[in-house]
């Protein structure tokens, strides 16, 4: 879940990492209004994306009445996929030098990197193509922790003066921030040295791990909510991952893995798969909500149901759907294929019920759908 | 960390059941016992002392260790119990922890895999639906009885879903082969046994004559894989799942995400196919694609 910057700066203020004053709003006058009382200022639209700057959504305002202007700009523009719908009014800061500085999670060494740069304000990835040594990295051992030994090896031999044990504090407490909120990413770009001396996160990216929601419930309100049609939050609600497309052929399998392939064998053999939805896994007794789901898309002309049960127990599945399938009743075809756990007793539920027999192989389950939906 | 051979369950293998008492818990430990697996215990504090499916119940990993010796534990937990659950196996000194548990806190599985790096303990999953060797025994949530499915022979099976998995088994043995094991490497992003690994085991294996991939997109644990699979002397068939899945989505799995250009199908593909692997359209061509592939 990313966190735009209003709502992810307030993180960094909490474990003691300076940020400006500033206010959100949502019309001009609520930023001319803001900027009445902060002095020069930055509108800055808030959307969970980068390169706002460039698409022209980060404009200085020396008075609230420019700050109205900014404002009035910026609101309402589209930046990547988002529309603006709120602003970032904030004092501006007298800058001498960018930095960057990071906390991430690394597949590869499977723990949190620190990353850090002088060249600030710059994608990171430009810069390492810019000066592979002006990025540090630090692979750190979440067991030990990072502390200000990690942080003075990370800076040692860049030239940051006065203000490198000031850094240096920053990133402990950044990697604070990346270690008790659960962070996926937790990224300060730039991190400023101002004119007077002081160290001040001018922008802040943050990014919770999706897995770690419950233990985090107290700031996932601040999140940007996933976009999600009527039909997935409907999933969501029930505890099922569904994934709504634009073709024709509804799938319900088992798993993740069984689901996705179900989708490429209707691409395959020609077909348009209507939807991703895994009922596998904990979610395997969800069949008849399940079934519901898929059948409430207008666009589903077929149903192709593919169990290949491990964990999840093809007759509880299939006793599930079929048990669905009387109650709801549907008028559309239904082409099924069954194998593994369970599915001895299986076979027998869709047979004797539904009079229909169980396709061999799941390629001839998905071509008869595909047929049936010409 | 173990050496690559010890992925590989076998008969003689002993092993302890985290969370037996639970529904799935004693569900799959009957199962496995079933099947011959030399199942010695179980797991559960609170019900320490007790007799469960006529083996004792522990209060810990490490309690256990005390009493009988074991090879393998496997985790039946929820997520948020399941970074103490996987210390414990760790301080137990398993030799192959297998963690089933799917949705497990990020930070958290990093700090058990950090805690297996000291150790002699190899690490599946998490997210993964166990391991197979047909024939002699299997941990975890694998369909290992059913003989459509799982039947001693030569071909040994990687795969990073439980259900794909499984397809791939069903479609080996529909061609009249069977596997000399199944290795489960699970459906996160960080996992304790990549890619890479399971086929060097597998290359290494002397009852391994070729090898069968179910990879899926996001990540990069098939790219990364490319570079040995040019190097080993048994063919690799493999599948790709996700071809047909749109990009910044998670496909279910929590690793299964393209994000921009990374972990796509296509860029996958093309990796596994400068190495020299045959890459399927489809898992129903398995059967033929590996009979070719073992006969030249």
């Amino acid at each position: 879940m990313d966190f735009e910057e209003h709502a992810a700066k307030p993180l960094l203020a909490a474990a003691g990492i300076a940020i400006p004053r500033g206010q959100t709003a949502t019309t001009p006058e609520q930023a001319a209004k803001a900027a009445g009382s902060l002095g020069p200022v930055v509108v800055k639209a808030q959307v969970p994306t980068g390169k706002r700057g460039k698409a022209g959504g980060i404009k200085p305002a020396v008075d609230p009445a420019e700050a109205q202007e900014a404002a009035r700009d910026i609101l309402g523009m589209t930046i990547g996929e988002h529309t603006v719908e709120r602003v970032l009014v904030e004092e501006q800061a007298d800058i001498s030098r960018e930095l960057y500085a990071a906390v991430l999670n690394d597949t590869a060494s499977k723990g949190p990197l620190v990353l850090f740069s002088t060249l600030g304000g710059m994608d990171i990835e430009e810069a390492a193509a810019h000066d592979a040594d002006a990025v540090r990295r630090l692979i750190v051992d979440i067991r030990q922790g990072f502390d200000s030994a990690g942080a003075t090896a990370v800076l040692e031999g860049l030239d940051l003066g006065d203000v490198q044990d000031a850094v240096a504090d920053v990133l402990v407490r950044l990697y604070d921030v990346w270690r008790s909120r659960d962070a996926e990413l937790v990224e300060i770009n730039p991190l400023a040295i101002t004119a007077d001396g002081g160290v001040v996160a001018l922008d802040c990216k943050f990014t919770l791990d999706d897995l770690s929601k419950a233990r985090q419930e107290d700031i996932t309100g601040a999140g940007v909510p996933d976009k999600l049609t009527d039909l997935e939050a409907r999933g969501r609600e029930l505890g099922l991952t569904y994934i709504e497309l634009d073709g024709e052929i509804g799938i319900l399998a088992n798993g993740a893995g069984l689901t996705m392939t179900t989708m490429d064998a209707v691409r395959h053999y020609g077909g348009n798969p209507a939807n991703f939805l895994e009922i596998g896994g904990q979610s395997y007794t969800l069949a008849t909500p399940a079934l519901d789901l898929v059948l409430s898309n207008p666009k589903v002309k077929t149903l192709v149901v593919n169990f290949c049960g491990a964990f999840a127990r093809t007759d509880v599945m299939t006793e599930g759907v079929v048990s669905a399938w009387e109650e709801l009743k549907p008028d559309i075809p239904v082409f099924f294929s069954i194998h593994g756990t369970g599915s001895k007793e299986a076979v027998p539920i869709v047979r004797e019920r539904l009079k229909m027999e169980p396709f061999p192989t799941m390629d001839e389950a998905v071509q008869a759908a595909i047929e049936a939906a010409k | 960390m173990s050496d690559l051979s010890g992925m590989i369950v076998r008969a003689p293998d002993r092993m302890l059941v985290q969370g037996i008492t639970g529904r799935q818990g004693s569900f799959w430990a009957e199962r496995m016992q079933e099947y011959g697996a030399k199942v010695v215990g179980g797991v559960n504090p609170k019900r320490a002392g007790e007799e469960f499916l006529g083996l004792p119940v522990f209060e810990s990993a490490v309690a256990a260790a005390k009493e009988t010796e074991i090879d393998v534990a496997v985790m039946f937990i929820p997520p948020m119990a399941a970074k103490a659950a996987a210390l414990d196996a760790i301080e137990a000194g398993v030799r192959l922890l297998v963690v089933l548990t799917e949705h497990i806190p990020t930070q958290d599985v990093m700090y058990f895999m950090a805690a297996a790096k000291d150790s002699n303990t190899r690490i599946m999953g998490p997210n993964t639906a166990g391991l197979v060797t047909p024939g002699e025994t299997f941990v975890g949530i694998m369909p290992a009885w059913e003989e459509g499915i799982c039947r001693p022979g030569r071909v040994g099976v990687v795969s990073r879903s439980g259900s794909l998995g499984t397809l791939a088994c069903l479609n080996l043995v529909q061609a009249g082969l069977g596997q000399s094991t199944v290795l489960g490497l699970g459906g996160d992003p960080i996992l304790g046994t990549t890619t890479i690994e399971a086929l060097q085991a597998l290359e290494e294996d002397p009852g391994t004559d070729a090898v069968v991939l179910v990879g899926e997109i996001g990540g990069t644990a098939e790219e990364d894989a490319s570079e040995f699979i040019a190097t080993m002397s048994k063919p690799v068939v493999a599948f790709i799942a996700g071809g047909a899945s749109p990009a910044g989505r998670k496909m279910g799995h929590a690793g299964a995400i393209v994000m921009g250009n990374k972990g796509t199908y296509q860029s996958k593909r093309s990796a596994l196919e400068k190495a020299g692997a045959v890459v399927l359209d489809m898992p129903s061509q398995m059967g033929e694609a590996m009979r070719a592939a073992m006969a030249s």
